[in-house]
């Protein structure tokens, strides 16, 4: 026991906002520390290779791939996963746009796609389509075709900014309802 | 209520952005240990000899499973890879399974893991295969169907196409790779998988294990994306029930992104060969698709391509034939539109061509050779409306502004093309069961052993059981992805909403009239000795239809007749004679724009109009979701995804994603969808016909076509990349 425990470093974490004392081997990659140690499985594995994005979260507000980060590295960093999206006043209001327009679909990518949009927003309050196109430019998705992330995080960024939007009302059948 | 076809918000949309809903490998459990597939290293042969002594000393290990010492599954089949006997047939085969406590220590002790394998020639070489490729068969559907004399036709056609079009090997990746959770106790198995089938793997887990089908549970809560690939049970599933069988522990196993391109299914390469034949006028006379298409050599897999053929375009003379050759890979499968996105590929590009030769708008002549019966079996279809399909796209689109001439249109220095296409795939329903109980809280649970892969359904079930019950969607909730629910078949074939709602309608109707029943002979209740037409439930509440204020609220009801739940279970099943009635097929109209840049070769998808006859959209929302997704394949069919297999070794060699390319945000411009919103009843009662698959079909045919009206060239091997449109 004593020799798997030398294994281990004992680590302090800022994760949404709460400070965590872990311990995990040092090899562990952050990602792996989130959704095996610490059990934070809003943060979604997808490959691994720093490919797909779908395990973005944000370390000192910045978007990282936390498959690419060790667990290590993230000491003393504030990081905050999806789990730390919302406030005790409720969801992000991009929270709020991806679920209601639908750019939550199968949902495994949503969580990273919804961090990557928060910095984007914090940076820049007011993006136009290609500024967000850029900046999730390093997300995969599989099932929406982007166009209703897009749409959630233009509507998200009104709301932010205090305009009073709501949705598209065009509906599928080609005309106003 | 009325909230079938009202755009309503997924309901679990916010378990989603929340990170709250939870896939299959999320779950945790005490004593929860890793596995890690070791995979063959050649495509054909045998294991002469594994050492795996020094995996068996690593830290952490906890079992190795080999071909020499894995459990004997009696009946086993072929297709899985489950350590039976020393075979190799593929390239990525699973051939050992490493279980450790932890994950990196399966994986390491993994890579110690010494294989000698004795090699055979493979079988790799598609075209080399076709001398001696076989007939077969897709879901029971014959591969070869004829009518009329094609041959004679041909002859004396006075316009005829004779072209060749194949389409790559594509691997599903979902975003969600494939994982399994299988714990036993005693012969008890439960599993947590990743699924687009649990009814069905737990009858295969349940057969392959020796125990009873009740034995087995399978749960599913979330799937994040499937396309097909978790439609089959592959071989990592059993594994892991194999593996915390002999380590007596729950065993979790995810595949890695590269293990996606192998042991879990692709879509299968194709060649088709079209030949088409038409009068001067434009009439067609004849059509001969002719498909070779690959499959494993463990298993038959038909890629049936030239079943949209059977069903397009009225046509006197008709041939569709099939050949498949076997390759040593994984097997193939079901992929987004099986058959139908790659045939319509083929067949739409085919009938440019054959515009282009008539000097002919491609619209025209798709209208020209309009069908209102299915063109084989001339029966009617359960309703067609592509008619104003192609009309209203056609306008949304701007169609009648577009030059015909390839080259003619511009925009700076870039060459702008228009295509169009015809989308079709076929409506099918099966047998399915739900339940809806009223609780003891007053509230209301609909459930099914369905799955939720983001095609909406819980959003759809609560919807029909709010309408079928007069209760707002507020007070139900939706359960579903477990086998301990009335079983539901197979999330594949856009039949989940024709199969599964119907089963919701008559539950629903049940349990309702139980409780008016009850409530009418329940002496303490408000309409007490009133006849059960005389009274209603609606939105919670028991009362009389003439006297609406002599009411009670349900759960006061259930918690006055001793606090149980009241439930009605239905089992459905499809109309089988419907099928000797009538044809039953979607069908959309898909154009699209593309620019090229003329020096450099890249292809831009700016905007893309579809106008689908899916019968009742159901909601508007998930319907609109489904479409443009659908879309989004259909221009990576086009544009880019490829699986290269080295051909010596059998290995696809960009198995990952940075390699495989699907579209990327950059590759999607505009896309506007909309659907005619007339409701085909004779199908399921809602009129609904199911849109997982139909915005793939047609669409890598309008891109194609856009490209050849853009540059001039007619690229017939897809992907459609920038070395192929400059060379």
């Amino acid at each position: 026991m004593t020799s798997k425990k030398s294994q281990k470093s004992l680590v302090e974490l800022r994760i949404n906002g709460e400070t965590i004392e872990v311990a995990f081997a040092p090899h562990k990659t952050l990602l792996e520390v989130l959704r095996e140690d610490l059990a934070l499985t809003g943060t979604k594995h997808g490959c691994e290779l720093g490919e797909c994005g779908t395990c973005a979260v944000l370390v000192d507000g910045l978007p990282v791939l936390s498959c690419l980060v060790l667990g290590l590295e993230a000491e003393g960093r504030e990081v905050t996963t999806i789990e730390g999206m919302a406030t005790a006043a409720g969801l992000h209001p991009l929270q709020d746009a991806f679920a209601d327009l639908g750019a939550a679909q199968c949902g495994y990518c949503s969580p990273a796609f919804l961090l990557v949009a928060k910095e984007l927003l914090e940076v820049n309050p007011s993006p136009n389509r290609d500024e967000i196109r850029e900046a999730l430019s390093g997300n995969l998705c599989r099932c929406t075709g982007y166009i209703k992330i897009y749409e959630a995080v233009e509507l998200a960024a009104a709301r932010m900014r205090g305009e009073a939007v709501e949705p598209a009302t065009e509906s599928i059948y080609g005309f106003e309802v | 209520m009325n909230t079938i076809g009202k755009p309503i918000s997924r309901v679990d949309g916010k378990l989603k952005v929340t990170g709250s809903a939870r896939y299959s490998a999320e779950f945790d459990m005490p004593g929860l240990c890793y596995a890690v597939l070791v995979q063959s290293t050649i495509p054909a042969g045998r294991i002469a000899g594994m050492d795996d002594s020094l995996a068996r000393k690593a830290a952490g290990v906890l079992a190795v499973l080999t071909p020499e010492n894995a459990q004997r599954l009696p009946g086993a089949e072929k297709r899985l890879s489950l350590l039976q006997d020393n075979q190799v047939y593929y390239n990525g085969q699973p051939v050992a399974v490493v279980v450790a406590e932890k994950l990196e220590e399966a994986h390491h002790a993994a890579s110690l893991i010494k294989i000698r394998y004795s090699v055979s020639a493979p079988k790799l070489d598609f075209v080399a295969g076709f001398p001696s490729s076989h007939p077969g068969n897709h879901n029971g559907e014959p591969g070869d169907m004829s009518w009329g004399d094609v041959d004679g036709a041909l002859k004396d056609s006075d316009i005829k196409i004779d072209q060749v079009y194949t389409t790559p090997i594509h691997h599903h990746n979902p975003m969600e790779p494939h994982a399994a959770i299988a714990q036993w106790n005693g012969d008890e198995l439960t599993v947590h998988e990743s699924a687009q089938d649990i009814s069905g793997h737990r009858a295969k887990l349940a057969k392959l294990f020796g125990v009873q089908e009740s034995n087995v549970r399978l749960i599913c809560l979330f799937v994040g994306g499937g396309f097909g690939c978790k439609g089959p049970l592959w071989s990592h599933v059993p594994l892991a029930a194999m593996a915390a069988r002999q380590v007596n522990r729950p065993v979790k196993i995810v595949l890695e992104r590269p293990q996606m391109f192998g042991p879990v299914g692709a879509r299968p390469r194709t060649h088709q060969r079209l030949t088409v034949g038409a009068t001067r006028e434009g009439k067609l006379t004849a059509i001969r698709h002719e498909v070779h298409a690959h499959t494993s050599v463990i298993e038959d897999y038909l890629e049936s391509s030239a079943f949209p053929t059977r069903v397009m375009y009225g046509c006197p003379n008709v041939s569709t034939i099939h050949r498949i050759v076997d390759l040593n890979l994984g097997t193939p499968t079901y992929t987004r539109a099986p058959g139908v996105a790659t045939g319509t590929y083929a067949l739409e590009v085919a009938m440019d061509e054959l515009a282009y030769k008539l000097n002919m708008d491609p619209l025209q002549l798709r209208l020209l050779n309009y069908t209102e019966n299915d063109p084989q079996t001339k029966l009617p279809f359960t309703g067609k409306h592509l008619r104003d399909c192609y009309t209203r796209a056609a306008e949304r689109f701007g169609w009648s502004n577009r030059t015909r001439e390839p080259r003619s249109m511009r925009d700076g220095s870039q060459l702008i093309g228009w295509g169009v296409a015809t989308e079709t795939y076929p409506a099918n329903r099966r047998p399915a069961s739900a339940l809806v109980r009223f609780k003891p809280d007053g509230r209301v649970l609909v459930a099914t052993g369905t799955h939720e892969i983001g095609n909406g359904i819980y959003t759809i079930m609560i919807q029909t059981a709010a309408d079928a019950l007069n209760v707002s969607p507020d007070l139900i909730d939706a359960q579903l992805g477990d086998t301990a629910l009335p079983p539901a078949p197979i999330t594949a074939g856009s039949m989940t909403v024709a199969s599964v709602t119907p089963a919701i309608q008559t539950a629903a109707e049940r349990v309702r009239t139980r409780l008016l029943q009850m409530a009418v002979a329940d002496s303490g209740s408000p309409v007490h000795d009133a006849s059960v037409d005389e009274v209603d439930f609606k939105d919670g509440l028991i009362f009389r239809k003439l006297s609406p204020n002599r009411s009670e609220k349900l759960g006061d009801f259930i918690a006055r007749n001793g606090g149980q739940p009241i439930e009605g279970i239905a089992h459905v099943e499809p109309d089988e004679t419907l099928k000797q009635k009538f044809a039953s097929h979607s069908f959309g109209a898909v154009f699209a724009e593309v620019s090229v840049d003329p020096d450099l070769g890249p292809t831009r998808v700016r905007r893309v109009t579809a106008v689908y006859d899916v019968g009742k959209v159901l909601n508007e929302k998930t319907a609109r979701s489904q479409f443009i997704g659908g879309i989004v394949w259909g221009i990576g069919l086009a544009l880019h995804e490829d699986s290269h297999m080295d051909a010596r070794t059998g290995r696809i060699v960009n198995e990952n994603l940075a390699d495989y390319h699907v579209p990327v945000n950059a590759d999607i411009g505009e896309i506007d969808v909309s659907a005619i919103d007339i409701a085909d009843t004779h199908l399921n009662p809602l009129g609904a016909r199911g849109i997982g698959e139909i915005g793939i079909t047609g669409t890598a045919a309008a891109v194609a076509n856009a490209i050849y009206h853009a540059t001039g060239k007619r690229i017939r091997d897809l992907p459609i990349t920038p070395q192929k449109l400059i060379a």
